[in-house]
């Protein structure tokens, strides 16, 4: 999941900022949005009978 | 304020609509060589060490390179996606590699891995084809 995380956000920020400060930035938010998201929902649905 | 990057795009231009294609051309087939064509090359080298690597990744977690059988949509839809990776993908599928193993615990992340890097690589296509543009 990390590593996933870690190529998507890379990816995504070199695309979509020009200045590599602005891409590290817009680059670790993301993988700490995708990493943060998923380790919450997981703990959201944890109590469900699936 | 003009920025490096914009005065850069802007001698990088291309009209020609031959030019055009073949710049798309290269950018699928190897990815991040449509930046490196454009004088991005701080960009193609991230998306040509990255999108491989990201797609090598999925294949060695046991990823499947889906056929493009229409009578199951998901698999020519994935198969779609995988073939956005290019060179890296068309060579995978000649030498064999992406038969995938369905029993492995680490099966779908693997397949994750190759079709969104696939994906990933058609968005990094359409940048490129922007920047020659002039649009970003």
């Amino acid at each position: 999941m990390c590593l996933f995380a870690f190529f998507v956000s890379l990816v995504f920020g070199v695309l979509l900022r020009d200045d590599p400060r602005d891409q590290l930035r817009t680059g670790g938010l993301m993988f700490g949005g995708l990493v943060g998201g998923a380790l919450l929902l997981g703990w959201l649905v944890y109590p469900l009978p699936l | 304020m003009t920025t490096k990057s914009t005065a850069a795009v802007r001698a990088r231009t291309i009209a020609e609509p031959g030019t055009l294609v073949l710049l798309c051309v290269a950018a699928w087939a190897v990815p991040g060589a449509g930046h490196f064509w454009l004088g991005r090359r701080q960009k193609g080298l991230v998306f040509l060490l990255a999108l491989p690597a990201m797609f090598g990744t999925g294949l060695f977690l046991n990823g499947q390179l889906s056929p493009f059988d229409l009578s199951d949509p998901f698999a020519a839809l994935a198969a779609v996606a995988q073939a956005g990776m290019g060179l890296p993908w068309l060579l995978a599928r000649m030498s064999g590699a992406g038969t995938g193993i369905v029993t492995s615990v680490t099966w779908e992340y693997g397949n994750c891995f190759t079709i969104v890097g696939g994906l990933l690589n058609f968005l990094v296509v359409l940048d490129a084809f922007d920047i020659a543009l002039g649009r970003k």
